[in-house]
């Protein structure tokens, strides 16, 4: 057995020890079992990682579904892209399952979580390891299941259960946007096979702008929309929150959701031909990231904040897509797993500290007494916030560069987003752990550093945040764009236009962003920290900042949209469709046999003599029928 | 001595279709009049010796023996026919002290 | 000799649970029905995957008609009665928990109908396609007008009289085509293709609303399913788990085996109308389900929204649509049966169907949280589990046929989701109301019945090819003939 095939069965087989075994397998057992699990993926990630020639190697298990000339099989693919999300998943997924050891200790489903967590891995590993879209589509709608359990994970709570079905359901929604892009692809290149359709299309001589290919693309984008949030499918994952803390670090920041941008990466090939989408793509990122940003300014639940800085940064991650900056946008998911899990770890340490408080207004000045938290925050803050030379910047800038070559507006818009990620991002940070405490007497008595599990994975991550950028050290400060580099061949065939930005020209673009994250970051300090203001109560706000608190009310929107009135037409088609209008005409017509015979019956008036004169007349009657022709002579 | 059917020639057809006729709707107007449900048997096989007669009659005016062998398999029925219908209304004579038909409307609706 | 005693066996074995009386009748049944099972398995076994049909056997019937007693199986027969073979053992195994008065005849009957229900898939005459057709009602009648619940009697009766009516418009069908077959007349049935090819278009298509109003009921198709929810909850749940199991695959099976190869004529020219029946089916029938407060009747309309999009894709004519459609038929019954054995169980311990009583069950209830969000996964078609194979398959064929009608049928994807994971919320999780503190988990038997059931829906969701394999010669066959 091959070391590719191992990566995901690693998982599998945690999550069956512990999901069969669970309430069997002792506590401290499972987490480690778990944890090595996921260990053990990424050692062979890093072996082959490190042993990988460059060539594509594509390991065929069986054939799965076969149907005519149809055969989708279950086979991995190793390749440049699936080697780095590979060590992304599995690296930054065993730091947030040593993580969990720590944070999950109190709970009673303990094997339960990690369980649901080396599916998670599993299918996450399936996602990113097919070599055709069907295998791709089943580690898709698998995150989406684990999503959906760990997300209702505590399920007595029935917010957190329609918190998890909504999740459900709109992924579901782009699904099936993404089966339909399947079908469409089969048809027309007749294999799922990346390889294949691939090859068919660089030889196929396509022009750029094919219809079929702007249906593909814009199909499997509507997938994309549901798993990485984007307007409108987004609305999901800020209730997605209601999962356990590293649910939201590793799923619902730093892995899960990036895989619409690992799908778009993954068929460049075609986005690169199908201009219209890649515009679809860029503006819809850009509008998501706005969006998210904006609402993010005046959240107060701690981990609220961070799930819309997602869909923002999820937002950046496409509108580098749309521009075809590729590598960049990976880059970008890169950096993002690092800081953002980061920051979700934190932001759980911090809950764990204030005995599940996840309200802002009640924390501050926690600085003195969660050091190691605060200090890690504050990296993956400084990361976030795209100020060098941590690896926010890089990522962000070297995305936002390309787009400024493809349209001005769109760059300033981008600036824009960046100047309120950088507000919102210190504002969490400086209403977190500056000031003095304002939580009860009771929470500050319970105030305690995480233990070692959940502190070394913040460590660890610091690091990487910190360091993250020199992955792609770009040419202008004297790098290699080494990740750029590695990534080359995956976009050989694809019809990339490059234009090479003027050096002067990105260096003043850097200098602007940074500047402008600056500012934003002082502003929030004067607000939050010389002026000491402290977001107002619930239901208090006023203006635009109402609005903006809840969400634009496009939860609202959308319950008016289609929850209503899917709900009054289910009841409409059962109460009337079904009753009055089908039935009425089923037992309309045993009605009428009813009626009729009710009627006839009294024929059969039970006198012989009456049904011996009946006869008669009868006989009578058919005699002078068959006789007509006699009698008339 | 003379053939039967020679015999049954001496009178013409005409008058075994009218005897006929005349004796079937007899056994009709019998059958419809009447309530006791032994006369409304005897009108039943009034008119079915109305059909034997015209049976043999044309029989014999047609020299063709099948009519007469006909009114054989129409007497054994017949007999077999009394005898289970003769049951019929001992036993409904045993139930309900009467053979009056029109007592019989148990059937009704 | 074999499809014979898959047919006799089960009649035999009714004949002697109805002469034993009390406890032991249920595990005499329950032994014959593994019997059976293993005579299924060894079908499944010994068949060669090409498309001929095979274990064939015929013996004169009505000699001077032309009409014998004809049986065998080919890929598509096969696949249903192993089905059939496959689920009465867990049906009558789930009933253990139960106590029903005169509990031998309960038992005696399914069987029986086990007996018509294999007649029906393997029967190579028409004249005993019906027969068994019909004979297949009889039990399933009894069964609901006996053990079931308040109402049963009046809607056991529309039940009946609705899919007899249906059945005479393709007793006149058969009849007229009987007639048409040269000499002697023969009802076989490739004799009665041979004598179908020569019609016209308007006769065909006379012949298409017969058979089509005939399986229409049976499955049901929009708008032809008044009769199936309230069937479906006021009968046992045996009989519930009998009618959609199994029972509906007759109608399924009727589309794949008359209408689809006796009148293509017909369904080039109506098959579009059937398709976007079957699509509003699957919309309507999963709408409703949306709000459903009786867990029996929620899962009733989302079969009834499965079947839809099984006929859509037979409808659509193409190796992925009927390929699908066989392999869902035997992915919906697997996790129906399941899923109405959870309902079953559910209202054994908390006496109530009603999702607004219920909640909480998994705090005290692993094993069954478990077994029912498996099936519940089989059920909205989630990639490894057997409903996705299905759907995946019959959607890509409902698309070749036309991309926005696939689209639509598409959102059963969505719905589905809806729908099923609203019953396990509502039902599973949650705060314990009154009725469903102190749950208990699962007995043995009721695992007994789960856990095969549970292993099928993963193990076909990973390896379907296992009978796609089997059926595909047979299905390609069929498509030549319609071509």
């Amino acid at each position: 057995m091959s070391l590719i095939t191992l990566i995901p069965l690693f998982p599998l087989i945690g999550f069956l020890i512990n999901g069969i075994g669970f309430r069997h397998v002792p506590k401290s057992l499972a987490g480690i079992i778990s944890s090595a699990a996921a260990f053990a993926s990424f050692a062979c990630a890093l072996t082959l990682f490190l042993g990988f020639n460059g060539q594509p190697q594509i390991v065929h298990l069986f054939d799965w579904i076969t149907v005519g000339t149809l055969n989708i099989s279950m086979s991995f693919q190793l390749d440049q892209l699936s080697l780095l999300m590979l060590l992304i998943i599995t690296g930054v997924g065993t730091l947030i399952h040593i993580y969990s050891i720590g944070y999950m200790s109190h709970d009673e489903g303990f094997g339960k979580f990690f369980a649901f967590l080396n599916l998670f891995l599993f299918f996450m590993l399936l996602l990113v390891m097919g070599s055709n879209y069907v295998v791709m589509f089943i580690g898709w709608e698998g995150v989406g299941l684990c999503s959906y359990l760990l997300i209702g994970f505590w399920n007595k709570n029935s917010n957190y259960g329609n918190a998890a079905r909504k999740a459900f359901i709109m992924n579901r929604i782009g699904d099936l946007g993404f089966l339909l892009g399947i079908f469409l692809i089969i048809n027309h290149f007749g294999s799922v096979e990346y390889s294949e359709v691939f090859s068919k299309i660089a030889e196929g001589g396509y022009s750029s702008g094919d219809k079929t290919l702007f249906y593909i693309t814009i199909l499997l984008f509507i997938g994309a929309m549901g798993k990485s949030a984007q307007i409108p499918l987004y609305t999901w994952l800020p209730d997605a929150m209601a999962g356990p803390t590293p649910v939201s670090a590793l799923i619902h920041a730093a892995t899960m959701v990036t895989a619409g941008i690992y799908m778009i990466i993954r068929s460049n090939i075609m986005y690169s031909l199908a201009p219209e989408t890649l515009d679809i793509v860029a503006w819809v990122g850009l509008a998501t990231a706005l969006l998210a940003a904006s609402i993010g300014l005046f959240q107060n639940d701690i981990k609220k904040v961070l799930a819309y800085s997602t869909v923002s940064q999820l937002g950046y991650m496409f509108m580098g897509l749309g521009v075809m900056a590729y590598s960049s946008s990976f880059f970008h998911v890169m950096t993002h797993a690092f800081f953002k899990a980061l920051l979700f770890l934190g932001a759980g340490s911090v809950i764990h500290a204030m005995s599940d408080e996840q309200d802002i207004r009640s924390m501050g000045g926690l600085r003195k007494k969660l050091p190691i938290t605060f200090i890690t925050f504050l990296i993956a803050t400084i990361a976030i916030s795209g100020i060098p030379p941590f690896a926010g910047f890089f990522s962000k800038d070297e995305i936002l560069a390309h787009v400024f070559e493809h349209n001005k507006l769109m760059w300033a818009f981008g600036v824009l987003g960046s100047i309120m990620t950088s507000f919102y991002m210190f504002r969490l940070l400086f209403l977190t752990f500056f000031g003095e405490f304002r939580g009860t007497e009771k929470q500050k008595h319970h105030l305690h550093e995480s233990p070692i599990a959940m502190t070394a994975p913040l460590m660890i991550l610091a690091v990487l945040s910190a360091i993250g950028g020199f992955f792609n050290f770009p040419h202008i400060f004297g790098g290699h764009a080494s990740l750029a580099a590695f990534m080359e061949p995956l976009f050989e065939q694809s019809a990339i236009e490059h234009v090479a930005v003027d050096e002067s020209l990105e260096i003043t673009l850097m200098i602007v962003s940074v500047v402008a994250a600056l500012l934003s970051a002082g502003v929030a300090y004067f607000i939050y920290v010389v002026k000491k203001t402290v977001p107002v109560a619930e239901g208090e706000e006023t203006g635009l900042q109402k609005v903006i608190y809840n969400k634009y009310y496009i939860d609202e929107l959308y319950d008016t949209l289609f929850v209503k009135p899917i709900t009054a037409l289910s009841n409409f088609f059962r109460e009337v469709i079904e009753f009055l209008v089908i039935d009425l005409i089923v037992e309309g017509v045993g009605k009428l046999v009813k009626t009729l015979s009710s009627e006839v019956r009294l024929l059969q008036n039970g006198t012989t003599g009456y049904y011996i004169f009946a006869m008669v007349l009868s006989i009578a009657a058919i005699l002078v029928w068959s006789l007509k022709s006699f009698l008339l002579g | 001595m003379q053939q039967i059917p020679d015999v049954i020639r001496e009178i013409p057809l005409n008058y075994y279709v009218w005897f006929s006729a005349a004796l079937f709707c007899i056994g009709i107007i019998g059958v419809l009049t009447r309530r006791n449900a032994i006369i409304i048997f005897m009108s039943v096989e009034l008119m079915l010796n109305s059909v034997n007669l015209l049976l043999v009659a044309f029989s014999s005016y047609k020299a063709d023996p099948a009519g007469q062998i006909f009114v054989f398999f129409i007497m054994a029925v017949a007999a077999a026919e009394v005898a289970v219908g003769l049951a019929i209304i001992v036993m409904i004579y045993r139930n309900i002290q009467t053979i009056d038909v029109g007592l019989l409307n148990k059937l009704k609706w | 000799m074999l499809t014979l005693s898959l047919i006799l066996l089960p009649i035999i074995a009714g004949l002697i649970t109805l002469a034993i009386k009390g406890e032991t009748a249920k595990t005499v049944a329950l032994v014959f029905a593994f019997a059976e099972l293993a005579l299924g398995a060894y079908l499944y076994k010994s068949f060669v995957p090409d498309a001929t049909s095979q274990f064939g056997l015929s013996y004169d019937w009505i000699h001077s008609a032309g009409i014998k007693f004809s049986v065998g199986v080919d890929g598509i027969s096969l696949i249903l009665v192993f089905l059939t073979t496959l689920m009465v053992p867990f049906i009558i195994l789930s009933t253990f928990g139960n106590n029903y008065k005169n509990a031998s005849n309960l038992y005696a009957l399914i069987l029986f109908m086990q007996a018509a229900l294999v007649g029906v898939f393997t029967a190579k005459d028409v004249f005993l396609f019906y027969f068994f057709f019909e004979a297949a009602l009889i039990p399933i009648y009894f069964i609901a007008a006996i053990w079931g619940g308040e109402n049963r009697i009046k809607v056991t009766f529309k039940f009946f009289v609705y899919t007899i009516f249906g059945s005479l418009f393709m007793l006149l069908a058969l009849v007229y085509l009987y007639l048409l077959t040269p000499g002697t007349h023969s009802a076989d049935i490739n004799a009665i293709y041979e004598a179908a090819k020569a019609l016209d278009l308007s006769t065909q298509s006379y012949l298409f609303g017969a058979f089509f109003i005939a399986f229409a009921i049976k499955m049901p198709l929009f708008p032809f399913h008044t009769w199936q929810p309230d069937t479906y909850v006021e009968a046992p749940t045996a009989g519930t788990m009998l009618l959609s199991g199994i029972m509906l695959k007759m109608g399924v099976y009727g589309l794949i085996r008359f209408i689809l190869p006796i009148v293509p004529l017909g369904v080039d020219q109506w098959g579009f109308v059937a398709i976007i029946l079957s699509v509003i089916g699957i919309i309507y029938g999963s709408v409703i389900a949306i709000q459903q407060k009786d867990m029996k009747r929620l899962i009733a309309y989302s079969s009834f929204a499965h079947v839809g999009l099984m006929s859509a894709g037979i409808f659509s004519r193409n190796l992925e649509g009927i390929q699908g459609s066989l392999i869902q038929m035997l992915a919906h019954g697997i996790n129906v049966v399941g899923l109405f054995f959870i309902v079953e169980i559910i209202e054994r311990r908390a006496k109530s169907r009603e999702l607004s009583l219920l909640g909480g069950i998994t705090q005290t209830t692993p094993n069954l949280t478990v077994y029912f969000i498996i099936l519940m996964l089989g059920s909205v078609a989630l990639p490894l589990t057997n409903g996705f194979v299905g759907e995946f398959l019959l959607l890509k064929g409902v698309y070749e046929y036309n991309a926005w009608i696939g689209a639509v049928a598409g959102l059963t994807i969505i719905l589905g989701a809806v729908y099923m994971l609203r019953m396990v919320q509502k039902s599973m999780f949650g705060i314990t109301s009154k009725i469903t503190e102190g749950f208990t988990d699962l007995t043995f038997n009721e695992k007994a019945v789960l856990f095969p059931l549970s292993f099928l829906v993963i193990a076909l969701g990973i390896a379907p090819n296992i009978f796609l394999k089997l059926t595909e010669p047979a299905v390609s066959q069929l498509l030549s003939i319609i071509k």
